[in-house]
């Protein structure tokens, strides 16, 4: 198989040992969920149940607001406690505070709802869209917002993100060895909402088994090609996956679907192949627990709305002190302050580093080696935007593109000299963003 | 749980190179030709050698102590400094040459322009040249290799006839071992080569600077040399342009970031030193060469700025 990928990129550390051999098992459910009603990109949700209603597994508890928005559903059956605001992984939200009562009874309204060839393209996308399915990757868009693209915008191509290039990560590894063909079934009724007939699933070839295992499920899939990529991060990144399937760029500034393209993560696909057949919307999820502080690292099947603490404890609790507990990947994740956040709809892993690991490296001077330069794979000059930023010189930031940037953050880090490249990007970034709407109002 | 939970931007992994492994690295790189050197000219190169790292380690020390900074003689960059001074001084001049080169290279053009990775010139190349201009006797008595000493001249100027034209020109063996006079840096190609084929290994350099220069040199070399490959190989092998190429102009804060950047800067330093060589008053063009271009570097980075991912052509 001639593996595909891109220009630019870097080669961390895989560390998916611990976890990549071990089977998805279910998590042990909690006495008490906390299920924030924004998990996705866009209007948070309305709750529409009140304080002391009884909830069932799949129902409705949160209203989506405007189009760019997702409903949240109880991933238990029970009682709603309370409404208010908890701890999130973005910081602080509005959840719904639900008591278990472990008597897992299903809601009405989830029952299967045919299979692809009985439901029309629009009747999916109506699917998908009450599910509430957002982009599981970890972006958290929602999936029918990506699947409505403006009529003159021609699509012809979907893709399935199984990279998982982030170190660590094995969820997507896990997904794709164990259930196949319902990321098939997923790509398969994703094309048909978009009309198209060619679909890709690409897969690093650090997976060879998922490769594989993908390869066979989609053997009878004339239209599907699974595609093998070269190991390299970010090679996930969506801009950089699409260039490696279809050699296409993403114009600068532009949406995928500006390349006739859909990117689409595999747990995503997979979901839609659940709530298709089975009526489930969105209520659970594949996690990867690991790191050097976790005990027993493993890959768990998390009701949405169980605490970080919870899981962890499920893991055999820390073996030494955590320095760093991250949603995601080590490369984007974002770090948590607490451990009473909850598991949400784009949480791929928990990862916990040790003090050591986590501790910050001191900063030196730039030395001007250049490396940031040589791989960042959207062609930037990382040294030149952060040292303009560092001075509150946006406006040259910009003229360097930053707004270019994908947050990768291979430019951190292969520096040599530890300089907060990514971290003073963002801070450039937000400040011209902020600049542009002071402009234009 | 109350452990204290670090909270930073992503990433959370950085890699394991550092600035002091990069400089080890090119210590390492320097260490066969060091040897060599001091294989062909005893004790003299390497007491130069001594001298140059001394006043190096501690003009940076000093320097550094005066203004409040830390103290950075560990990352091992005073020590390249050093040592390249070192490597474009005869083995045959005073002690303290060396050690007034090393000093000017690290108070001067290194630190006071703001240390590690501001200096706007290669610091032992603008050393070297402010030797040159100061002290020229001492800087271009070259002696033969070998324990009697015997003055001579260097393979460069022999073959330009600037002096010593009744000389034999050294063979193509002894430029690649080192067996021939010049600079205690300028003698043995192969160990420079091999030396800069372990900094491509390790990723310290690319191949873009050292391979457009050479190149450069040698099809220029043969174009006015009329179509002579053998002397063209010779320029590639005398003289300082191994060294240049490898370990000078590949200096990270004086050459520029981008790729094409670095093309335009390797022809440069290639058809600067054809010029001086065939041309000047000076039978070696690689130093001035890579000066010259190392104050152009800032003018190209502003110039060639490499297209951006997805960025629709004009």
């Amino acid at each position: 198989m001639k593996l595909l990928s891109f220009r630019g990129g870097v080669h961390p550390p895989h560390r998916k040992k611990s976890t990549e051999s071990i089977k998805v098992e279910r998590a042990k459910d909690p006495a008490t969920l906390y299920i924030p009603l924004q998990q996705h990109i866009g209007a948070p949700c309305k709750a529409i149940v009140n304080v002391g209603d009884t909830v069932k597994v799949g129902q409705k508890i949160g209203e989506a607001q405007g189009f760019v928005s997702a409903p949240v559903h109880s991933s238990v059956s029970g009682k709603v406690k309370a409404i208010k605001e908890c701890p999130v992984p973005g910081g602080k939200g509005l959840c719904v505070v639900i008591e278990n009562d472990f008597a897992n009874e299903i809601h009405e309204s989830v029952v299967p709802k045919g299979n692809i060839d009985s439901l029309t393209g629009a009747e999916i996308l109506e699917i998908i869209k009450e599910a509430g399915i957002v982009g599981m990757g970890g972006a958290t868009f929602p999936m029918h917002v990506k699947l409505s693209p403006p009529k003159d915008k021609k699509i012809d191509t979907v893709i399935l993100n199984g990279a998982e290039c982030e170190p660590y990560l094995t969820a997507d590894h896990r997904l794709m060895l164990e259930k196949p063909e319902s990321v098939v079934y997923g790509l398969k009724a994703i094309m048909k909402v978009l009309n198209v007939d060619k679909g890709y699933i690409g897969i690093e070839d650090n997976k060879p088994d998922a490769i594989e295992a993908m390869v066979k499920a989609a053997e009878k899939e004339s239209n599907i090609e699974v595609v093998g990529l070269r190991t390299k991060y970010p090679q996930g990144a969506e801009k950089q996956l699409i260039y490696a399937c279809t050699n296409r760029e993403v114009p600068s500034g532009g949406l995928p679907m500006e390349a006739g393209v859909v990117v689409n993560n595999v747990a995503t696909a997979a979901q839609v192949y659940e709530s298709i057949t089975t009526g489930m919307p969105l209520v659970e999820r594949i996690t990867t627990i690991t790191g050097s502080a976790i005990t027993n690292p493993n890959n768990l099947l998390i009701k949405i709305g169980t605490t970080f603490e919870e899981i962890i404890n499920q893991c055999g609790g820390f073996k030494e002190e955590p320095g760093k507990v991250i949603m995601g990947g080590p490369m984007m994740g974002l770090t948590q302050y607490t451990l009473e956040v909850p598991v949400t709809k784009g949480g791929s892993g928990i990862l916990c580093l040790n003090r050591e690991e986590a501790t910050l490296p001191e900063p030196s001077n730039c030395i001007r080696c250049g490396k940031c330069v040589d791989i960042c794979p959207a062609f930037l000059q990382p040294l030149f935007i952060s040292a303009h930023s560092l001075k509150y010189n946006f406006d040259r930031a910009e003229d360097y593109r930053a707004l270019d940037c994908i947050e990768c953050g291979s430019c951190s880090f292969i520096c040599p000299s530890k300089r907060p490249l990514l971290q003073s990007i963002r801070v450039a970034k937000r400040e011209i963003i902020a600049q542009k709407r002071k402009q234009s109002k | 749980m109350d452990s204290k939970l670090i909270i930073s931007s992503s990433p959370h992994l950085r890699s394991k190179e550092d600035t002091s492994s990069i400089m080890r690295d090119v210590v390492i790189a320097l260490i066969p030709a060091t040897i060599a050197a001091v294989y062909y000219f005893g004790m003299g190169a390497l007491g130069v050698i001594i001298s140059a790292l001394i006043g190096a380690v501690a003009s940076e020390a000093l320097c550094q102590k005066l203004m409040n900074k830390p103290v950075t003689i560990n990352d091992w960059s005073a020590i390249v400094t050093g040592l390249l001074v070192a490597f474009n001084i005869p083995a045959s001049a005073p002690l303290w040459i060396p050690f007034v080169g090393s000093v000017f290279a690290i108070v001067i053009v290194k630190q006071l322009f703001g240390g590690i990775g501001h200096n706007f010139m290669n610091p032992a190349l603008a050393a070297r040249a402010m030797l040159l201009a100061s002290w020229p006797v001492e800087m271009t008595s070259w002696v033969t290799p070998g324990p009697d000493a015997v003055s001579t001249a260097t393979p460069l100027a022999i073959i330009k006839g600037a002096e010593a034209i009744d000389m034999a020109k050294p063979s193509f063996f002894d430029l690649l071992t080192g067996n021939i006079g010049g600079c205690i840096g300028e003698t043995s190609a192969i160990l420079l080569i091999l030396g800069g084929v372990y900094l491509l290994y390790r990723g310290v350099i690319t191949y873009v600077i050292p391979a457009y220069y050479i190149g450069t040199v040698f099809v220029l070399t043969l174009i006015f040399g009329g179509f002579d490959v053998a002397n063209s190989m010779y320029h590639l092998f005398a003289g300082g342009l191994m060294i240049g190429a490898f370990f000078m102009a590949t200096d990270y804060s004086s050459s520029p970031m981008t790729q094409k950047g670095q093309i335009i800067y390797a022809i440069g330093c290639g058809a600067l030193t054809t010029i001086i060589r065939l041309w000047g008053g000076y039978p070696e063009g690689v130093s001035y060469s890579i000066l010259l271009m190392n104050v152009a570097a800032p003018l190209i980075d502003k110039y060639v700025n490499p297209k951006v991912f997805g960025e629709v052509a004009k």
